[in-house]
């Protein structure tokens, strides 16, 4: 990175691209229930708020759906909307509006209609949490032809990706993962104006096998680097960043190289973008794999809100290293 | 008001979306139509009565029942011909089709089939058009049955709370595909559930009374137009089937004595009934009928000489990809 870069968390990170991008454009507003100059939505649109006030970042009744079709409206009539919901749970009392709606509408209209909307959501991975909150759903929403869906697991990337996303003449979905670490984590940022490309990165070379993360779950596979390197075994972990549209180049390059194949996704396993990139896998490079492709993902069962079992719940760096283990005794 | 040009202006409005109606029912007829077609036949005097309280920059959004809305905005008639038949040159290039016509040059915005949906993106339109300090107003039209939908009451909410320049306009025409509004709602009346929500509510019983519909329209857009948002409840009757082009007496859900009690409020007998008074004579109507014939047979010729679209569309214009 250049010397315009200093250490800032993933949140201000966040938050200096809702900013930014305001500054930018005045078409830009943020809009969403507890958008307020209390509790700002975590605090992230608290800067927006103090430059640009109540008029352009607007706290709304509780309405997800609608909300939904009111920014779809102000993007039809040539605004660049940011729609936040708290937690990602939230989004699926708007499917309608997303999905029925903001998705199709510019191939519904022969192209002549765009929708430059962005969703902005957290998964609020936390004990207590409990069943809906804890929801980590993307790959539903990854499952619609025409809308866009980031996860982006750096501060450097949460930047970038979302102000590729309000630049983005489509809809787009951002989903940020407010666990600890990665939330409060600092990390090497630009000052400057930067977007994000649509391409999954890799964020550690290796060559005995191939680990796709999703989400918080790079941090997890990073972890588990230093006790794979103690074994003799380094993964090339690739960070997806984008599940749609799916950079499946580099997946498949990656896999090439290695000859073996491990996703570990922060949502469940069945259906899901684990799912997708396994078939692409198999379709694309089954040649290449010298064993099964393995995943790791939440198990079938919502996410307890006991402290005492959620632990259990979500994928760890030590059940990356026993699969890793598992997959190159093969 | 009642000037004499002003009253012709509106039957030709009112005729010509009648006689385009009658046109895709020959086209139904001939079997040329692959889609479920929803026609206002009957329900013209809302369309063209509001219409006539706004102006050029204002902003409509419609639903699947949307011919009427598109034509009396001054939607393109060409381009609507030819999305029907699904061909390239429509204003959705084939890929919309009849429930989703829209004009963005006209002010029609976008027209949405499923209920209730369209109405958010009038709110939308508006709060838009408020933050940008622009001068215009958004209506949206939606049927009875949209008012059981809770994103209807998540957008009267938003509207009153945000003082938005907006109109609702509920057609009432008593049946939400077959069934009667009084098994789906608590009261066959919807202006006075709708007024608590510090929105102007209005409802015209006979909204197939063009001349009341354009009192009415025109003293709710003035308040609009102030950032007060309005609620009519235009009651009408729809004469054909929910879809299809066909009368639909003989399913049993409405009876034809009702129908003809609102045959008999005709909106276009009722406004010939002013033009006696008036002395229009029955020559400018046949003038009228002539002139739209033409225009129609323009855009019949224009819509089966269009091509199709090609394959390559099939794939365009998804969104989503790199």
């Amino acid at each position: 990175m250049s010397r315009n870069c200093r250490l800032i968390t993933y949140k201000e990170a966040s938050a200096e691209a809702l900013l930014m991008a305001m500054e930018k454009d005045e078409k830009v507003f943020l809009i969403g229930e507890g958008a307020d100059n209390i509790n700002g939505v975590g605090g992230q649109v608290l800067p927006a708020i103090r430059k640009f006030g109540p008029s352009r970042v607007i706290d709304t009744p509780l309405s997800e759906n609608g909300l939904t079709g009111f920014v779809v409206g102000a993007a039809l009539d040539g605004m660049r909307p940011v729609l936040i919901h708290q937690r990602d749970d939230f989004m699926l009392l708007a499917m309608d509006q997303m999905m029925n709606q903001a998705a199709t509408l510019r191939y519904a209209s022969g192209g002549r209609h765009r929708v430059p909307l962005t969703i902005l959501s957290f998964v609020a991975r936390r004990p207590g949490e409990g069943v809906t909150h804890s929801h980590s759903i993307q790959s539903i929403f990854a499952h619609f032809p025409g809308i866009k869906v980031g996860m982006p697991a750096s501060a450097e990337d949460v930047k970038g990706m979302l102000l590729a996303a309000i630049f983005d003449d489509d809809p787009v979905i951002i989903l940020e993962h407010r666990h600890n670490p990665l939330y409060e984590q600092a990390g090497q940022v630009s000052e400057k104006y930067y977007e994000t490309p649509l391409t999954a990165k890799i964020a550690r070379k290796g060559k005995h096998l191939t680990i796709v993360t999703v989400s918080i779950a790079l941090l997890d596979a990073i972890k588990a680097r230093d006790g794979l390197a103690r074994l003799g075994i380094f993964p090339e972990i690739i960070d997806l960043r984008w599940l749609r549209p799916i950079d499946i180049e580099t997946i498949v390059k990656s896999v090439e190289k290695t000859g073996r194949l491990l996703v570990v996704d922060t949502g469940w396993k069945s259906c899901s973008i684990s799912s997708e990139i396994v078939a692409l896998v198999a379709e694309r490079a089954y040649g290449f794999l010298r064993c099964s492709p393995r995943r790791i993902a939440l198990p079938d069962a919502p996410c307890p809100a006991s402290q005492y079992l959620e632990p259990y719940y979500h994928p760890n760096p030590e059940m990356i290293v026993q699969t890793v283990e598992e997959m190159m005794k093969k | 008001m009642r000037d004499k040009d002003f009253l012709k202006k509106l039957y030709f409005e009112m005729l010509r979306i009648r006689m385009v109606e009658e046109k895709l029912t020959e086209w139904c007829n001939a079997d040329l139509i692959k889609a479920p077609v929803h026609l206002s036949i009957g329900q013209e005097a809302v369309a063209v009565g509001v219409m006539a309280a706004l102006r050029p920059q204002d902003k409509i959004v419609s639903t699947h029942r949307c011919h009427g809305h598109y034509l009396a905005k001054g939607g393109n008639l060409k381009k609507m011909m030819a999305e029907i038949l699904g061909k390239a040159t429509g204003c959705c290039k084939g890929k919309g089709g009849t429930m989703h016509l829209f004009d963005d040059e006209a002010g029609h915005v976008v027209s949405a089939p499923l209920v209730g949906a369209s109405i958010s993106f009038a709110v939308g339109v508006a709060l838009s058009a408020k933050m940008k300090g622009e001068d215009k107003i958004v209506v949206a039209f939606f049927g009875d049955g949209a008012v059981e939908e809770g994103i209807f009451w998540e957008s009267v909410n938003f509207a009153a709370v945000h003082h938005l320049p907006v109109l609702f306009v509920c057609e009432n025409n008593l049946y939400a595909t077959h069934i009667h509004i009084r098994d789906r709602q608590p009261s066959e009346e919807i202006a006075s559930r709708v007024k608590p929500h510090n929105i102007h509510a209005r409802r015209i019983a006979d909204a197939n009374n063009i001349l009341t519909v354009i009192d009415v329209a025109a003293s709710m857009v003035n308040l609009v137009r102030k950032n007060q948002p309005c609620f009519i409840e235009a009651c009408t009757y729809r004469l054909r089937e929910h879809w299809g082009v066909g009368e639909d007496w003989h399913l049993g859900y409405r009876s034809r004595e009702e129908g003809e009690k609102w045959l008999a409020k005709c909106p276009f007998k009722q406004l010939q009934k002013v033009f006696n008074e008036e002395s229009i004579p029955r020559l400018e109507i046949d003038e009228m009928e002539k002139l739209i014939k033409q225009e129609i047979d323009e855009a019949v010729e224009f819509a089966f000489k269009s091509p199709p679209p090609s394959l390559e569309d099939l794939l365009s214009e998804v969104g989503g990809d790199k």
